[in-house]
This record gives C-alpha cells, structure tokens and sequence, in this order.
C-alpha cells in the first residue's frame, strides 16, 4: 500500500498490468501512469517496460528487508464499450491462495516446515521464537521471516541466535500476504530440510484470512490477556491448530482462568491443540518442540 | 483492516477480467460476503471508494449481498441456521455445529460498459 495516501495494492499476480509508483525509498525499477485524482508524483519516473517483471525488490535501506510500504498505485483505462453483466464467482482471496499454493509446493520440495505464528502484539511471539531456536538449533536447520509495520528489530533478535532471518515490513499493512511471503523466500538462505517460523504482525484479526502457504497456524496468547479472547476474536482460533498459552510464569500473579481460556478456545475450535507455556521459564516448552517434532518429520530433515 | 487488502485484491480480480473480457469501465460490483467470514461489510464499504479511486473501477457502485450462517449438527442431523462460528444449535441447543455456509468472500458479478 502507498504510504503517502493509502491507495495502491500490495497484491499483484504477475506484475504486468499494476505498474508502481515507487515514492522515497524502494528502487522498484517502474513507474506508474498518472490516474485522475492521484496527486503525489515526487517521484522519478523511470522507463520500463510492462512485460518485464524482473525487478528484483532491491530496497536498499538494510540487507534481509523488505519494505511494502511503498505500494503501487491505480491504473486508469480510456475508451467506451457497451455495458453488460458479467458473472464471475471467484473468490476475493484467490489471488492470495494461488501465492500461497505455490510458496507450499516451494517448501515441500524445499523440505521445509513452515509454521505461521499468529498473536495480539505483546504475547511474547519472539521471545518464545528467541527460545525456541535456542533449544533447537543443534537439532534442526532453523529460518525466520518477520512480519512487523515499521523497524526490523525483531529479524535483529532473530539473527542474534545465528539462525538467518528476513524482515518484512508492511508499511500501513496489518498481515502479512502469501506474495509477500514468496518474495522473503527469494531472499531468505534458507537449508534444505529447515523449520522454518514466520512470526505475523501482531493483530488477532487480520492474519487469519491470509494463508501464507504454511503447515500451521500456531495462535499465541499470554495470561495478560483475558481467557474470553477465543470468544472475542474467533476467527483466529478457528484458523489456528495449537494455541500456545504463553507467560505462564505470571500466573500466580494474576486471576487468569487456565480452563476457562482453553474451553474458550475449544469452543470455537473443537480440534485445536492447547500448551501452556513459558518462553521465559521454559515451562512447557518440550511440549512444544514435541508437537513440532511430530509433524516436521515428515517434512524436514534434523541435522544428522 | 483488511478489508482494504480485500478491496485490492477484487481490483486484480477485475484487471484479469478485463484483460479476457475487454472493457473500459465498471458501473457496478457485486460481492457475497458470508455473515462467518472474515470480512465486515461496514468496512468494505468505508474503504470502497478510496482503494478503487483512480482504478478501473473508479466511480463504481458497490452492492454486498450478506449471506446467512449455517451448519451441520451431528445430534440433529441436520443443517441449521447458525448466528456465530461458535453457536450451539437452535433446537436441541447443546450439540457443536460445524459451519457449511456463510464464509462465502466471493467477487459475485459486475456490471461493465
């Protein structure tokens, strides 16, 4: 999306028929045609070509980032032709699940197990993601993508671990979208038989509709939150296939009802898995990395 | 607000119809939007109007036709209507439902010249 108006897409099939603006920072080799009330045009306009889709996402304010801040904008098209109904019956999210469909492929025959962490912002994701690569790094190949609004602090933390990481940052964006994910494939190094994590923007209501091409969604909540969470925002629990129940080290300190949560999140999700764990403490943990184990052996490969 | 992702994405839908189909504007777009989805018709309609400004759909009408929940009730054995994701059946009141309608996020139609 567009940062200096809002307008503009982030998702884009084949890159020929939305040319871009590229306002500022991203050296997106296109421009874009001047639409009837698009009024910011600051930028240099280069020539291309519509049928080159080539371009490679080279943004250049740090290695391992990408930036859909900066989004393209609108086209406009001329002329006149009889009017008419067209049926069309295709599903708003197609665009994305087609990208989603092919980074899935990508990481079977990459052998790469992919889990999608989805939470509110503050539930601990990437400590628990810091933690959980600690523990497992001599045993599996581990990536990170990282999903934030603005700063690539977390993929920093990430990297801290020796584990490689790419941070994606979506401007105004509130998820993070399967094509965004396929272009963090591009950049990530990422070793044949790897887990691979992608830690979403935190918002427990927008990443649910998005499938990035994942095994799993792993819905994080904390005990500083309310146990009527499922309730409130059934869509992601509906979505996920664990709940991790983080910071239980804060218990004692709180009137948080365990059983409550996790009947909550039954509730809108009979199938669902629930741990209660503790990045911090590590309570639960091994749970964790069991549930993982179980299914990334069909896919990914530990280290021998 | 995901909605104005959404709202994009029915733009790409439009742009692939309009690269087979041929044609320069559209007049109406018609969307079913299931009352279990993911998406809040309010909200599609707050971002209408400024996500398609400046597109080939700039300038057109949206209608969204809502669809009604439903589900399966195993106890029951059969399909009833269904308020939210999680509700208990209408008749016997106790069983879990499993939703089979209403997550509908379709681009339905338009109307093009």
């Amino acid at each position: 999306m567009c940062t200096v108006c809002g307008c503009g897409i982030s998702v884009d099939a084949e890159h020929s028929n939305n040319p871009g603006h590229a306002p500022g920072k991203s050296s997106h080799d296109h421009s874009h045609p001047h639409s009837p009330g698009h009024h910011h045009h600051e930028h240099d306009h280069l020539p291309h070509s519509h049928d080159d889709h080539e371009h490679d996402h080279q943004h250049d304010r740090t290695a391992g980032l990408l930036d859909f801040g900066n989004g393209r904008a609108g086209v406009h098209i001329a002329g006149m032709g009889q009017e008419r109904t067209i049926s069309i019956e295709r599903d708003i999210l197609s665009k994305n699940d087609a990208f989603a469909a092919t980074n899935r492929v990508r990481l079977q025959n990459a052998r790469v197990f992919a889990l999608n962490l989805v939470s509110s912002p503050g539930s601990g994701k990437t400590s628990l993601l810091v933690r959980t690569i600690t523990d497992l790094k001599d045993k599996w190949p581990i990536a990170v993508i990282e999903g934030d609004q603005q700063t690539s602090r977390d993929a920093d933390r990430i990297r801290a671990t020796g584990a490689p990481a790419v941070q994606i940052n979506t401007g105004k964006g509130c998820h993070l979208d399967a094509h965004m994910v396929g272009h963090a494939l591009d950049r990530l190094s990422i070793q044949s038989g790897s887990l691979l994590f992608v830690e979403n923007v935190g918002n427990l209501v927008c990443p649910a509709a998005f499938d990035l091409g994942e095994a799993h969604k792993v819905v994080v909540l904390s005990v500083t939150e309310g146990e009527d969470k499922p309730l409130k925002y059934p869509d992601m629990f509906a979505a996920a296939d664990l709940m991790l129940l983080n910071k239980s080290d804060l218990l004692p300190h709180l009137d948080f009802d365990v059983s409550a949560c996790l009947a909550a999140a039954q509730r809108v999700n009979p199938r669902i898995r629930s741990l209660t764990v503790s990045a911090r403490t590590g309570e639960g943990l091994a749970a964790f990395y069991s549930w993982i184990e179980e299914r990334a052996y069909a896919v990914a490969d530990p280290v021998p | 607000m995901h909605e104005i992702s959404l709202v994009e994405s029915v733009i790409a839908l439009i742009e692939d119809e309009r690269r087979k189909q041929g044609f320069s504007r559209v007049r109406a777009i018609r969307l079913k939007v299931g009352r279990l989805g993911h998406a809040e018709p309010e909200a599609l309609r707050f971002c209408f109007e400024a996500v398609t400004s400046g597109t080939i759909a700039d300038g057109a009408k949206l209608e969204i036709e809502s669809v009604p929940g439903a589900g399966w009730c195993s106890a029951c054995r059969r399909t009833v209507p269904l308020e939210e994701r999680f509700s208990a059946c209408l008749h016997c009141g106790k069983s879990y439902v499993r939703v089979t309608a209403g997550t509908e996020l379709r681009l339905a139609e338009m109307e093009v010249e």
